[in-house]
């Protein structure tokens, strides 16, 4: 890459996946073989995605590292940049700058058992990780996914529940808010604090990862502090308005903590030091 | 002005009003808004020709409503605003206290609505003398002229957007600047764009704009914005012989349609 | 670089200037029709200001343009070409009669644009920036400079510093290479220094920020913070005309097939500044976006960038439609 940081690397769209309705899943390949080959990024870090002419976006990519040659990003067709990135097909280009922000911290969770815990649209950013762990799945111990919507169409990665729930070594439960199944639905119904709490891992050694509405947070970290989780063993990740991604802009900030530096991933203990303006 | 502070004294202390809007001194001894919620503090009052802001402005604003009722000291400028503002029904007429202030600056007693509105309508509606001046010479100069004038203006724009926080009937919660599906207005302060977003702000103001000046006093760069909505003022008066602010029903002279109306603008 | 004391005579000023507009462009104050005091490029002498207080906006345009094109771009139904800026082409500037709380601005600004990775883009232009500074020979009830750790002759910034002789002489400190550069090309005109009194005003300090720093930790809940930003209209006066200020946006703009992505100042006085796509804002009203002015500058900046985000210029308090005084206030938060 140039000096010029702001300058994005040019990606091809290699597939397209309709998640839901107004949720897709590109695959995007790196147009310069060179920038491929160098390309490197970690799990829990986030990128600028753009479509010359409508602007950036910043969402994590939820590809995982070990599968190379590409990366995969998932977003809600919700503003002007992702209902246009929306509108695009195989074979269109767009821009991404990245990575940025830092990681999950998978070595230190060695040995341990993984909860992870996502509502909605939040699953995307754990992707990343989940499929990272996975790939790495003689170093974790149990691996156990909780993850919800608010119907059954709301869900994303449908193919991948499949793989997950048809995999022995990994227990995946699904549930959707009442009312939102479906007549052959086989998951579960309630809320995610609910479900979780039904459910009731252990916290011996035990890492919760945790993603979702602000709403799906407040309700589940009781529980989780119920369940016997440290504050220091809880993860989830900010997702601040950000403009350059890299801590010059002064959008994401939260006290003296830039999201786009610092984070996004953080200890649920780090979060209880922030000033709550997230 | 005694009879102000001793005024918003017993409507504090009656607690008839939760917070008195009005001016006091700050530091450098310029007259700024003053949020008086205790008695106590109502000596910091103050009503002098310093005081030229328009109050009106925090009527809608979040914070301020959230003290409670409120009374407010008001030149002619604020009570036209605030008719303009129960006719948008942007607030409840009842729910305020008007410290209505005279043209020679005497605290003035007002009961209700319709007192204000009969101060209102004895009032000289057009735009104040001190930019009669500068608006006939603009009228004057030539479409390419006068092109040229708010062309250099405008280019000194930084979209700070004073303009419009300090205007009371620029109360939307998401300004059309802000909207980005599409993009009306570029984000960027050229020329261009700054000639765009004035002319949008001037025509969302015809016929509601009450002649206070305060965007043009806002500006710190010196743009005499104001001059664009007054200049409307006069216009909207002279095609349908209104001017904004004197009732607390008017309806909206560019929304609405009227059978004599004038319709000399169709060709 | 050890420090060079020399006079330059009132009339040999016009001589510099015209010397090295020959080579570079100059970046300086003028008093324009409204009384404003702006900052042009290439002014001529005659209508540079050497009297001014302080001019409407800070001297950051010449490295932090309110607007500034981050590449071009041609598009075609697949293919996206980029267009890079050629960042070696950024012209040298000669910021001429800038004061030194302007000057001391631009180390607060590199504080930010480079720390952790570079901006090229504003790495480049303070490289190929010279200041010429002016020390004050007037202030105001806006001025604080002392309260911030400067002073009305401060020299940092500076690589030649001029200070006002009784006489109406100057003297010129010659502060860094190139400063001293500028003495080498134009050596005649320097002189040894007189006897003169420097005009140095006084500004009286308000405040002591290290107590501000301090009270700022355990301040974030106080209401201190809404009793005070009641009057805040929540325009962007204030980060436009601050010299220290540095957020921005960033947006795209086309024109058929070709396009530019562009960076422009913004405001964290803006409510929109924060806003989610979702419509959840993590700071929702006034209070919380002043407060996050003030802290940024006087709590999250000294921790982070080691630099505090204020240089004492005044601009914000006196260019505020509604007197939000932030000297007045930092006053009020050392006694909270």
């Amino acid at each position: 890459m140039s000096d010029n940081i702001y300058k994005p690397y040019l990606m091809e769209i290699d597939n397209v996946i309709e998640e839901t309705p107004d949720v897709r899943t590109f695959r995007l390949k790196f147009k310069n073989a060179e920038d491929a080959e160098k390309f490197t990024f970690k799990a829990g870090q986030f990128g600028e995605y753009s479509v010359f002419g409508e602007g950036e976006s910043t969402f994590c990519v939820a590809s995982s590292p070990t599968r190379k040659g590409y990366i995969e990003c998932t977003f809600r067709k919700a503003g002007r940049v992702t209902n246009a990135l929306a509108n695009l097909e195989a074979g269109d280009t767009v821009g991404f700058r990245g990575p940025y922000g830092n990681t999950f911290p998978i070595e230190e969770w060695e040995g341990k058992n993984l909860l992870y815990i996502a509502g909605g649209i939040a699953l995307p950013p754990m992707r990343c990780v989940i499929w990272n762990t996975i790939d790495l799945r003689e170093k974790y111990k149990d691996i156990t996914i909780v993850y919800g919507a608010r119907t059954v169409s709301d869900l994303v990665y449908k193919h991948e529940l499949k793989e997950w729930e048809e995999r022995p070594d990994i227990r995946l439960v699904t549930t959707v808010d009442p009312g939102g199944q479906t007549p052959d639905w086989k998951g579960e119904i309630g809320f995610v604090p609910m479900v979780l709490e039904k459910l009731a891992p252990s916290s011996e050694n035990t890492i919760a990862i945790l993603c979702g509405p602000p709403v799906m947070i407040k309700f589940t970290m009781p529980v989780l502090k119920k369940l016997g989780f440290q504050d220091k063993d809880i993860y989830t990740t900010l997702e601040n308005r950000m403009k350059c991604g890299f801590g010059k802009c002064g959008r994401c900030n939260v006290g003296k903590v830039f999201v786009c530096k610092d984070g996004p991933v953080f200890s649920y203990e780090q979060i209880l030091s922030l000033p709550e303006e997230y | 002005m005694n009879n102000l502070v001793a005024r918003a004294k017993e409507l504090l202390n009656s607690n008839s009003v939760q917070v008195v809007i009005g001016y006091e001194t700050g530091p450098t001894g310029v007259a700024r808004p003053a949020f008086i919620t205790n008695s106590e503090k109502a000596d910091r009052l103050i009503y002098d020709e310093r005081c030229v802001q328009n109050l009106a402005v925090y009527l809608t604003k979040h914070e301020v409503r959230k003290l409670g009722k409120a009374a407010i000291v008001a030149t002619l400028p604020v009570m036209r605003s605030i008719m303009m503002l129960i006719s948008e029904q942007q607030i409840i007429g009842e729910n305020l206290v008007v410290l209505g202030i005279s043209s020679e600056g005497n605290l003035l007693d007002i009961a209700d609505i319709r007192v204000m509105q009969g101060i209102i309508e004895k009032s000289d509606l057009s735009n104040p003398p001190e930019y009669r001046e500068l608006l006939a010479a603009l009228n004057k100069m030539s479409p390419e002229e006068k092109f040229a004038y708010w062309q250099k203006e405008l280019s000194k724009c930084i979209k700070c957007y004073a303009c419009r926080q300090a205007c009371p009937m620029c109360y939307c919660t998401r300004c059309t600047v802000e909207v980005n599906q599409p993009q009306w207005i570029p984000v960027q302060a050229n020329t261009h764009g700054n000639m765009e977003w004035h002319i949008l702000r001037a025509m969302h103001l015809a016929g509601r704009c009450i002649s206070c000046g305060e965007c043009g006093r806002s500006c710190p760069v010196g743009i005499p914005c104001h001059l664009l909505t007054m200049h409307l003022t006069d216009k909207v008066f002279n095609y349908f012989k209104v001017y904004a602010g004197t009732s607390d029903k008017m309806s909206s002279v560019m929304s609405t349609y009227e059978p004599n109306d004038k319709e000399s603008f169709i060709i | 670089m050890e420090t060079t004391r020399k006079l330059i005579r009132k009339q040999s000023l016009e001589k510099l200037y015209k010397l090295l507009s020959e080579t570079r462009k100059i970046y300086a104050p003028v008093i324009a029709a409204d009384k404003q005091v702006e900052y042009k490029y290439n002014p001529a002498f005659s209508d540079i200001t050497f009297d001014h207080i302080r001019s409407t906006l800070s001297a950051k345009n010449v490295v932090f343009p309110k607007v500034e094109n981050l590449f071009t771009f041609t598009n075609s139904k697949t293919e996206s070409t980029i267009n890079d800026i050629d960042l070696n082409k950024i012209p040298e500037v000669i910021l001429w009669g800038a004061h030194p709380c302007d000057n001391a601005a631009f180390d607060i600004l590199r504080s930010i644009f480079c720390w952790d990775i570079t901006d090229e883009f504003f790495s480049k232009r303070l490289e190929k920036l010279v200041v010429i500074g002016l020390s004050c020979h007037q202030s105001d009830d806006y001025c604080f400079c002392t309260s911030v750790g400067l002073a009305p002759e401060s020299s940092k910034g500076s690589d030649i510093l001029l200070s006002r002789l009784q006489n109406g002489d100057y003297h010129a400190q010659i502060l860094t290479e190139k400063g001293n550069s500028i003495l080498n090309m134009a050596g005649e005109l320097f002189e040894p220094v007189s006897a003169e009194k420097e005009l140095i005003t006084e500004v009286k300090g308000k405040f002591s920020h290290e107590q501000v720093t301090e009270k700022l930790k355990t301040a974030f809940e106080n209401p201190f913070w809404v009793e005070n930003s009641l009057r805040c209209i929540g325009c962007g006066a204030c980060a436009y005309v601050c010299p220290t200020c540095a957020c921005f946006d960033i947006q795209d703009e086309t024109k058929g097939k070709n396009g530019k992505r562009y960076r422009s100042w913004d405001s964290c006085g803006f409510g929109l500044f924060t806003l989610h796509t979702s419509g959840h804002n993590p700071r929702e009203v006034q209070s919380q976006r002043w407060r996050q002015r003030i802290m940024h500058k006087f709590s999250y900046m000294p921790e982070r960038n080691e630099s505090l985000g204020c240089v004492g210029c005044g601009r914000c308090s006196s260019g505020c439609p509604v007197d939000m005084n932030i000297a007045e206030q930092l006053e009020a938060l050392q006694k909270i």
